[in-house]
């Protein structure tokens, strides 16, 4: 059993961590989530010199040839930084669904300019946004031509950004997502609504009614497909998440160290300190079941990969919220300042609980399937 | 990463569950399956065990064991739980000995480390005093040298399974004048010498499983002293950070987890089976989920090299192996239901006895109230945080 990282995605994650160290300090975040688009493209150039976009690309595409443990690195720095741009969106969900789900030409046509840096895509799909009323919002019918595609998807992150969106839709009544469609977002009949998300990042409720031609789905019945792309998106969350707990502890670990009250630093305080100690806890609890997560991404077993995917999302999301909360509160009034760090990581952890479905959610599933023979 | 196990690792899992079906006596794997632990299962394992090789497999080869590495220690502890064979007694095997290996003289060595290994001897722990638990390097059993001996007197608690042990290990202070820590000696003493006399304790579960130990003026040879004087407390730390293999009893848990599903599939609520209720369900997902975060969390400590952090790993897997095995001994008490009520048997005259075993699943309830002690023996969980806190903080 070997839970290490090898010497090259070690080396990769340095060169993430060294970018940002040099392009994303706090106060460079700051301008770039006020800035009108929310996002940086000059950073987004910046992954693109490093390969980021085409991390799980194969290499005769031009990829680095990544797969779910590169990810789950990587992912991990861009939490450690808070990072805005549609790495997790574009450079693994929506890649994976064009992988999976694309025909070769497809592929051939879509990958290289978002290897490049030139364009970027991303999945709209109600069930990976969160909890939502409707899992299948969008209706597929078939017209001589191809099809028409009606419905609205709310909060899909990166949307704004995005040059391609790929759909995922219904053709039949059941609230079933069946089918994954290519919709440029420049089309007339695709409009979109655009917020800031609670972490700051560019998202959007999208709005479609437009005919597609039929050249625009991707692969036939889509429903295992998708999930499975969805499992590589919970993932990758879970490990960019726990990025965002290791820096969250690590700030608010610091803070009591040099904060002074009562004529000394508040970590003297052993109701504080093992408050610290449960949150360390938490942490290491939910990236064992990461790791396993991630590990066991490629399997061929649907249902081991989905009781670990569903496993590690409950714990994270514990950690999250745990962590998050008890951090703001050890900052004190601190904790709840928009100039603190702190407050940021906070913010990245509620919306952590709420992406691609809340913990009561993925308990229930797990809840569903798991063994109970005695 | 690869998180399976290597095929060297899935050849020793063979290799045990081989031992386990050919050896194991069934009627010693029924009792301990209905968690009952009878000491005359334990020293016969103890003896198979040993005539068949593996009478500690965490041991070098040079001393007698297989030198398993620490993954193999988890997988053989995880299958003979699951078999249900008894726990080996840890005193000697686990505490004592790597202590011996790295301190003892040659003399102790040979002359304990077979014993242990067979089972000949028992071995307990003299630690814990009246005045001196959480903080326990403020004990006051005092050892005064006298020729080639020491003179102990004082008093010890808390002590495990003494009543049926041969040797007992303590720590004794042996200077008064200096740092707590500085004046404690790691001594070796027969349970049959004069001076020494003990009462069992009996516990909230009814049983006696631990006693107190008088010492009054026992007389111990100063070659049964472990190593140096005065640096007992060295070794006894030595001794608290060594085992990280078991520490967060993934075995024992999954096994009760399994009994609970079990349990709750033939217990009725409301017309239905508890099993069949969305609360009892979720409830049991979630505690299948924090085990198999400890399972795998113990798996990345006992792969990764021995480092500084060792201990503070030992405490978090210590704590949420605690805490998860106190919940699943929760759930089952819930899920029995009436029937949680029944504590003890009354014998022809009248007399208290153990529940029958006849009985679907016995003892649950003292079961729950024993396991209360899981956090608090061996460094409560708050120790084991002021330490985890120490590192975390560097201060």
């Amino acid at each position: 059993m070997d839970f290490s990282f090898t010497d090259e995605q070690e080396l990769l994650a340095d060169s993430v961590r060294r970018y940002l160290a040099d392009h994303y300090a706090l106060e460079q975040r700051r301008r770039i989530i006020a800035s009108p688009s929310g996002s940086s493209a000059a950073v987004w150039q910046g992954f693109a010199d490093l390969g980021l976009p085409g991390l799980i690309a194969p290499d005769d595409l031009g990829g680095l040839d990544g797969g779910p443990i590169e990810t789950l690195r990587v992912a991990g720095v861009m939490g450690e930084h808070l990072v805005v741009e549609p790495f997790l969106s574009s450079a693994i969900i929506a890649t994976q669904a064009l992988l999976d789900l694309g025909s070769p030409s497809q592929v051939q046509r879509l990958l290289p300019p978002m290897l490049s840096g030139e364009r970027i895509a991303v999945l709209a799909d109600a069930a990976s946004a969160g909890d939502a009323a409707r899992l299948a919002p969008v209706l597929a019918t078939r017209t001589p031509s191809g099809f028409r595609l009606s419905g609205r998807i709310e909060v899909v992150y990166h949307a704004p950004l995005a040059d391609h969106l790929l759909v995922s839709a219904r053709t039949g009544e059941a609230d079933v997502t069946n089918a994954l469609f290519m919709v440029d977002r420049a089309m007339a009949g695709v409009h979109l609504v655009p917020y800031a998300s609670v972490d700051a990042q560019a998202v959007a409720d999208v709005e479609l009614d437009l005919e597609v031609p039929a050249t625009a789905r991707l692969g036939e019945d889509a429903s295992a497909s998708l999930e499975r792309v969805r499992e590589t998106g919970r993932v990758a969350l879970c490990a960019e998440t726990l990025g965002v707990l290791d820096r969250a502890l690590a700030i608010t670990v610091e803070y009591t160290r040099t904060r002074q009250q009562f004529g000394g630093p508040i970590a003297r305080f052993q109701v504080l300190q093992h408050r610290l100690v449960e949150m360390l806890m938490r942490i290491e609890q939910a990236r064992s079941l990461v790791f396993l997560a991630a590990s066991r991404l490629g399997s061929a077993d649907a249902g081991a990969r989905s009781a670990a995917v569903a496993a590690a999302k409950v714990l994270i999301d514990d950690a999250a919220r745990f962590v998050g909360e008890e951090a703001v509160q050890l900052h004190g009034g601190m904790g709840v300042a928009d100039e603190s760090p702190i407050s940021h990581y906070f913010k990245r952890l509620v919306a952590a609980q709420i992406r691609f479905g809340s913990a009561a959610t993925h308990l229930e599933r797990y809840a569903g399937t798991m063994d109970l023979s005695g | 990463m690869d998180l399976n196990l290597t095929p060297a690792e899935q050849a020793f899992r063979s290799q045990v569950r081989a031992l386990l079906a050919a050896h194991l006596p069934p009627d010693m794997r029924r009792r301990t399956l209905r968690a009952r632990i009878e000491v005359a299962d334990i020293r016969r394992w103890q003896g198979i065990l040993h005539s068949q090789g593996w009478g500690a497999v965490h041991w070098p080869v040079d001393f007698g064991g297989r030198g398993a590495t620490p993954i193999e220690q988890y997988l053989f502890e995880l299958e003979c739980a699951e078999a249900g064979a008894p726990v080996q007694l840890a005193f000697g095997l686990r505490m004592l000995a790597p202590v011996l290996m790295k301190f003892g003289s040659p003399a102790q060595q040979q002359h304990f480390l077979p014993r242990i290994l067979s089972g000949e001897d028992w071995w307990c722990q003299g630690y814990s005093e009246p005045g001196a638990g959480s903080d326990l390097a403020s004990l006051r059993t005092q050892a005064v040298r006298q020729g080639d001996d020491y003179l102990v007197s004082g008093q010890k608690c808390w002590n495990t399974l003494g009543q049926f042990a041969d040797w007992i290990f303590c720590l004794v202070r042996t200077d008064t004048g200096v740092k707590p820590q500085r004046g404690i000696s790691m001594l070796l003493i027969d349970m049959k010498s004069p001076g020494i006399t003990l009462r069992p304790t009996v516990l909230l579960d009814g049983t006696p499983e631990v006693n107190e130990i008088w010492f009054d003026q026992v007389r111990v040879p100063v070659a049964n002293r472990v190593g140096e004087e005065n640096q007992g407390w060295t070794y006894a730390k030595y001794l608290l950070g060594h085992e990280r293999a078991n520490i967060a009893g993934v075995g024992a848990s999954r096994v009760e987890l399994k009994r609970l599903k079990r349990l709750a599939a033939a217990t009725m609520r409301n017309g239905r089976p508890l099993l069949q209720s969305e609360d009892f369900r979720r409830r049991l997902a979630r505690v299948e989920i924090d085990l198999l975060a400890l399972e795998y969390t113990n798996l990345r400590v006992l792969s990764a090299p021995e480092a500084a952090s060792a201990g503070t790993q030992a405490s978090i897997l210590k704590i949420r192996g605690s805490q998860i095995r106190q919940h699943l001994s929760e759930l089952l008490v819930e899920a029995r239901g009436a029937a949680a009520l029944r504590f003890a048997g009354r014998g022809p005259g009248g007399e208290m006895t153990a529940l029958p075993l006849e009985d679907e699943e016995p003892g649950l309830t003292a079961a729950y109230l024993n396991l209360r002690k899981l956090s608090i023996f061996g460094g409560s969980n708050e120790i084991q945080k002021n330490i985890i806190a120490q590192s975390l903080l560097g201060m």
